[in-house]
């Protein structure tokens, strides 16, 4: 890898920012600046580039510590609201998933379901302040004696609460239609017979991992803003997956990189956190995430300077392909173009839709700012990094 | 689909029947009871939402009259819970007739009620259920069902 001509640490960065003299922008604002002040330039101008993004975020959930009983118990099996958590752990420990339904829902009986309420929504409740009901069914032991317990309390009410997301944040995600003769409901929302619709699920330009693509500085440990509270990165997430078709950019031409995210459930908000259902599919958690990119060099102001026009996503069928595991796909699309409500597939006009909201995204951009210019919100050095791949521009032109 | 809402009353005889069950067997509609009130030989009412072809919702109609239930359409309209919306985009791919729409280039989701045919497509469409059904004329003039008495 070559020098680079433009140097900044951690230390240096974030000495900046107690000062008051940091340079703070959004990754929507650094297209402009790297495009004006080119790559050189615009790192000796930024100190750090805020991303955000906000949408259905499936492999979340979190872990409770729900306060003991009198006798003690070592619950077994446990809900919240009707809705199954694991507890497996230890006496008082559970964890919920989003994705979990409660367990009298109908499911896909009446096609297609509705999932009104999992475990996704009770995380969004509990946030809100709401107060749940509890139960727990156990075995006794001579330490833990009580084989029931039922109680309601709200969030202020555990002793613990750890929002604990094993996946979040993909790096790219697939822009799913549907080829087959009927409407299909998935994960990616309701798609029309013959292809007559498109729906795609990224914030693009304002999305963190597409902002630093080859994990430069997001790694184990990096301080983020998760569900409108402080949390952490905590790992490389499940399927994390470097090893995909990439641009002369860096940037995975395929859904690739992921994160594990953790944080303090009591510090967070219902307007970041909220439960969801899919016709058809199922609940799940929409997540609020948002990651701060020190602008260490002029590599790393080139990889934020990257704009909807440079990132690129495949189409791929979810009416038979995806079920059916076949990796195949229907061209590539820029985020540009899915952006602009039409794109094309195999010569025919496609309306698309969003799934991922990138008003959410900016606003979330905008309030990590904030935190960093009035709050002296600090970047951390990663303490490993995730699984990557080689890559430098001066290979790559 | 066909999705409608009536609000129907019941004389005094049928409300012990089980009529909605002959509907769904015989008439292969799909219903949702949005509110009822049926005591045992009291007059009852209910507000319904009928999902299914156009012809088998008409059939299922005529049925309900026959015995005697006062059958009448509610002027539906769908507003939008600002606070629980968090402009997705999802329901732009769902609504038939634009109504919900993008703008561009701020990616804002807009709703627009003049457009809206009430349809009901993005109520269950949208993730968070911001969309909702709100029946006008019930909230006026039946007070205590509107309150679910
Ligand atoms: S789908 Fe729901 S949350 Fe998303 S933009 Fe539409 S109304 Fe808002
Ligand atoms: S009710 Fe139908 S027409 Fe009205 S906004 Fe919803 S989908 Fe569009």
């Amino acid at each position: 890898m070559s020098e680079h001509q433009v140097n900044k640490t951690y230390a240096e960065i974030n000495a900046r920012i107690k000062a008051g003299e940091a340079v703070v922008v959004t990754a929507e604002e650094m297209v402009d600046i790297v495009r004006r002040e080119g790559p050189v330039g615009a790192a000796k101008k930024v100190d750090v580039v805020t991303t955000g993004t906000f949408s259905t975020m499936c492999s979340s959930g979190a872990f409770f510590n729900f306060g003991q009983t009198t006798p003690t118990i070592k619950a077994a099996r446990v809900w919240i609201n009707k809705v199954p958590a694991y507890a497996g752990l230890a006496a008082i420990d559970i964890y919920l998933g989003a994705t979990e339904p409660a367990e009298d829902d109908p499911l896909n009986k009446v096609y297609p379901g509705e999932f009104r309420y999992g475990g996704g929504h009770i995380i969004e409740d509990l946030v809100a302040g709401k107060k749940v009901f509890l139960e727990a069914k156990a075995y006794a032991t001579d330490c833990y004696a009580n084989t029931k317990c039922k109680k309601e309390l709200t969030l202020a009410d555990m002793p613990h609460a750890l929002l604990c997301n094993p996946r979040n944040g993909y790096q790219n995600y697939n822009c799913a239609v549907n080829l087959s003769d009927r409407t299909v409901y998935t994960y990616m929302g309701m798609l029309k017979p013959g292809c007559r619709n498109a729906n795609y699920c990224s914030a693009g330009e304002l999305s963190p991992l597409l902002n630093d693509p080859l994990y430069r500085t997001i790694g184990v440990g990096t301080r983020i803003f998760l569900g409108g509270g402080v949390g952490y990165v905590t790992w490389h997430g499940t399927q994390h997956n470097p090893g995909v078709p990439r641009g002369d950019n860096g940037v995975p031409r395929r859904p690739a990189g992921t994160m594990m995210v953790q944080g303090d459930l009591k510090q967070m908000s219902a307007d970041w956190l909220r439960g969801v259902s899919i016709q058809g599919y199922g609940c799940s958690l929409a997540v609020g995430l948002g990651v701060p990119i020190p602008i260490l060099n002029e590599e790393m102001a080139r990889f934020t300077g990257v704009s909807d026009a440079e990132i690129f996503t495949q189409v791929v069928d979810y009416g038979h392909d995806y079920t059916n595991g076949i990796q195949r796909n229907y061209g590539e699309v820029s985020y540009a173009q899915l952006k602009s409500g039409m794109i094309e597939v195999a010569g025919k006009k496609v309306p698309t839709a969003p799934l991922s909201s990138v008003v959410k995204a900016r606003e979330i951009a905008e309030i990590l700012r904030h935190w960093i210019l009035d709050r002296g919100f600090q970047l951390t050095e990663p303490v490993a990094n995730f699984p990557t791949v080689d890559f430098s521009f001066d290979v790559a032109e | 689909m066909y999705t409608r809402i009536y609000f129907l009353r019941y004389p005094k005889e049928t409300s012990d029947d089980p009529v909605i069950y002959h509907l769904v067997k015989q008439y292969d509609v799909e219903f949702n009871i949005l509110k009822a009130d049926i005591r045992p030989q009291r007059d009852g009412i209910m507000i319904l939402e009928l999902k299914g072809n156009r012809e088998n919702v008409r059939e299922a109609l005529g049925y309900l009259k026959g015995l005697g239930v006062k059958v009448e359409r509610l002027a539906t309209r769908i507003r939008r819970d600002e606070s629980r919306c968090f402009q997705c985009g999802a329901c732009t791919g769902i609504c038939p007739v634009g109504a919900l729409h993008i703008r561009r280039p701020e990616m804002e989701v807009l709703f627009d009620p003049e457009k809206c045919t009430g349809c009901g497509l993005c109520v269950t469409g949208c993730p968070v259920r911001a969309m909702e059904v709100s029946i006008d004329r019930l909230l006026k003039e039946e007070p205590a069902v509107a309150q679910g008495a």
